[in-house]
């Protein structure tokens, strides 16, 4: 930290002003877009001849677009961790992460109701939810949670967004016209005066007060999908918290991927420093810990038992055909980065980056094994349907889709540094300003 | 008992109702003023039996067939047929896998191949106990999962016990299948595929045709042929008579050859419901598979032969 008293309000500016994209940025975009528009083809395809363009069937009916959506409504909860439950708690070295999770937040959740409406037969006849909506299920009550939660973390992307926008609107020659139009909706109202900063000060703490609940209820209704209904695997009393658990985890891995990504990028090692890795590493080592604690409940206990529904379910998932799927899920997901992350060399930028991705992607894969196993394993046996009805793999076009989905979250949050500085300006020179003041 | 009886007459009075409602003009409309005057009285007198006992003239004109489907209006078919609530007995141990109840139930419903409401599965309880066949379709649960989970109603309760789909609200998002324990919705992954007049029939939840792109189908128990006093189609195909079916409230139930009083053969055959430890309270009974007409094994057979078919069909 002793580096960062030599800055001053304008270097900070200066150096935190969103940027064109370079070259390896520009790449990036444009494989995004690319694929993002195969999925869209693939899902136009699907929009033409139904869903039996997936591999999904009876026994699967619910396969990767259901744990992909599972996986946006993990991830997109870190940013009710970093922002509410660290400002609440008065952690102020999160400054310059609130804006991240943030961003994470809203493009996973965006995608999440994408995808659900991509998995949905009749996706034309999504009114359906509004005209006929029955409150008994858990599907509308997702459907509650999950808006309520974009419009509550886009607030939180925003408010604090404000005292920027004055920052970015006061040169306009720096940007580029459509960027001016942009800034100028808005923020020309923001003046900056201390009645403002007041009302907008106390917003945010209502808003990360109302926004704990929330987050828990999403992605607590998202496991009652499973968790209201008969199936061994989803049968559990375990799975709000289990789902919860899970989720930070994921979203904090997400967190310090991206730390990584946009300091690399953009040169803040003045801003996201050492020091934030090693305490988003120590968090990330206590989340795992606790998510691996609610997996032990969630496998060991019913294995103890073997009810014989469960007892076909878990021998696939320890030893039978998912064996490799889910021991990769549960090592790389969350053994090996506890191991990584517990030791102070662990807990540096490349390592903690490595750890970050392992996160994640052992993460889909959890989320996966979550959802599909347990649909292969019907109470009755599996008869009088066509062979193709046994298995499941996901079609070109399930994962096109999938892939254009993430693609597409990665694209809201890449067009979003562009136009938006990722560390909060103001906020970062006000800091500053306390720490010098206090010398 | 009384309340039984009159709600009894009531159908059937609605139904003569609609009959000479139907029969009289044949104009397409018939409740407008010019279609009543249209038919004139031919003067030649039938006698029928009214639902009092008593024998009633009606001339001849006025005789007109009843319409093959009377068109039920959705509101009516989410109501249910008053005063009923249909049950099913099905007796394993007359169950050889013939499949005759399958193709009926596929025939009548116009289902593409593969799709198939009613599954016969080839059961055994533990490793040493005998294997036997077992016929499943949809439950009809008086604590149904399905409609729990269904976010839109386009799944209901009716008031006689009947779970049905209302395709043309169906969103497709498949939580009523995930959430069936016993496996019996089917879904409509591509296009049915269905006969040019099949497609272009106007759906009802009573027929459940024509199955449509993107939304769950199952077993209906047959309301239309129950309004027209008929068996579902798998009861009467079975030549067996492994199913009886018929109303709790009248406590009978009935293959077509066979009739017995509902509580009768459920107490001395020891009937029983399928996982009935989930709390779904199915409408749908078994007998157990004692005192077997055939052996078990005749089943594989015919499931072995109707497999070569198919593959011989398919290529």
């Amino acid at each position: 930290m002793e580096n960062s008293i030599i800055l001053n309000p304008e270097k900070i500016t200066a150096d935190l002003y969103p940027k064109k994209f370079g070259k390896a940025g520009k790449i990036w975009t444009v494989i995004l877009i690319a694929v993002c528009a195969i999925g869209l083809f693939a899902y136009i395809r699907q929009l033409n001849k139904g869903l039996v363009v997936t591999n999904m069937r009876d026994y699967v009916s619910w396969g990767i677009y259901i744990s992909n959506f599972v996986f946006f409504v993990a991830i997109s909860l870190v940013g009710s961790l970093i922002t509410a439950i660290f400002r609440l708690a008065n952690v102020e070295w999160s400054t310059p992460l609130t804006r991240i999770a943030e961003i994470i937040a809203v493009s996973a959740i965006v995608f999440a109701s994408i995808i659900i409406i991509v998995d949905m037969g009749r996706p034309e006849r999504f009114m359906n939810l509004f005209i006929y909506g029955r409150l008994q299920s858990p599907i509308i009550w997702d459907v509650v949670v999950i808006s309520t939660y974009f419009f509550i973390s886009l607030l939180l992307l925003y408010l604090p967004l404000m005292p920027d926008l004055k920052i970015l609107n006061q040169d306009p020659s720096k940007n580029s016209r459509f960027l001016n139009h942009l800034y100028r909706i808005g923020g020309s109202f923001w003046k900056g005066t201390k009645e403002q900063l007041k009302i907008n000060n106390k917003a945010v703490t209502t808003l990360c007060i109302i926004i704990i609940p929330v987050a828990f209820c999403i992605h607590t209704v998202t496991s009652w999908l499973f968790a209201t209904t008969y199936r061994p695997g989803w049968d559990s009393t375990n799975f709000g918290a289990y789902f919860v658990s899970g989720a930070f985890l994921v979203g904090a891995g997400g967190v310090i991927t991206a730390m990584y990504v946009f300091r690399k990028a953009y040169h803040l090692d003045k801003y996201i420093t050492d020091l934030h890795f090693e305490k988003m590493g120590r968090i990330v080592v206590m989340l795992a810990l606790l998510y691996l604690y609610f997996n032990v409940n969630e496998y060991l206990v019913p294995a103890f038992k073997m009810k014989k529904p469960e007892e076909e379910h878990l021998k696939e998932l320890f030893t039978g055909s998912f064996a490799p799927m889910f021991w990769f899920a549960i090592l790389v997901g969350m053994i090996i980065p506890i191991f990584i992350l517990i030791f102070k060399r662990g807990r540096r930028p490349l390592p903690m980056f490595i750890a970050g991705v392992m996160i994640m992607v052992g993460a889909w894969f959890k989320r996966y094994l979550i959802v599909t196993p347990t649909l292969l394993h019907p109470f009755l046996p599996m008869h009088d349907v066509p062979e193709s009805y046994k298995h499941y793999f996901p079609s070109w076009e399930e994962w096109a889709i999938a892939a254009g989905s993430l693609a597409g979250a990665l694209l809201i949050m890449t067009f979003f540094v562009r136009i938006y500085p990722i560390i909060p300006i103001h906020e970062t020179i006000n800091e500053k300003n306390e720490m010098a003041e206090k010398k | 008992m009384n309340n039984q009886n009159t709600s009894r007459r009531d159908f059937l009075l609605t139904g003569l109702m609609a009959g000479l409602a139907a029969g009289c003009s044949d104009k397409k409309d018939p409740f407008t003023a010019a279609a009543e005057q249209e038919t004139v009285a031919s003067g030649e007198k039938v006698k029928l039996l009214s639902v009092d006992g008593e024998v009633v003239e009606v001339d001849k004109a006025f005789l007109k067939p009843v319409p093959e489907t009377q068109h039920i209006f959705n509101k009516e078919a989410r109501r249910g047929i008053p005063g009923k609530k249909f049950v099913m007995v099905i007796d394993l141990s007359r169950c050889k896998n013939l499949k005759k109840c399958q193709q009926a139930c596929n025939h009548m419903h116009h289902l593409p191949s593969g799709f198939n409401w009613l599954k016969i599965y080839p059961m055994q309880e533990a490793s040493h106990t005998a294997p036997y066949w077992q016929p499943t379709l949809c439950m009809h649960c008086d604590n149904p999962p399905c409609v729990k989970v269904c976010p839109v109603d386009a799944t209901f309760k009716r008031e006689d016990g009947l779970v049905l789909i209302d395709n043309d609200r169906c969103i497709g998002c498949r939580f009523c299948m995930a959430a069936c324990p016993y496996n019996s919705r089917v879904f409509n992954w591509g296009d049915p595929e269905l006969p040019a007049d099949i497609a272009a029939q106007k759906y009802s939840p009573e027929t459940s045709v024509p199955q449509k792109k993107g939304t769950v189908g199952k077993c209906d128990f047959c309301p239309d042929m129950t309004r027209r006093g008929m068996l579902p189609h798998c009861v009467s195909a079975c030549p067996n008579g492994v199913y009886f079916f018929g109303d709790m409230n009248e406590d009978t139930v009935t293959n077509g050859s066979e009739t017995f009083r509902f509580s009768d053969l459920i107490r001395d055959k020891a009937g029983y419901r399928l996982m009935d430890d989930l709390g779904t309270k199915p409408s749908v009974y078994y007998l157990p598979p004692v005192n077997r007409n055939f052996p078990f094994e005749e089943g594989v057979k015919m499931e072995e032969e109707m497999q070569a078919e198919k593959n011989k069909s398919s290529k």
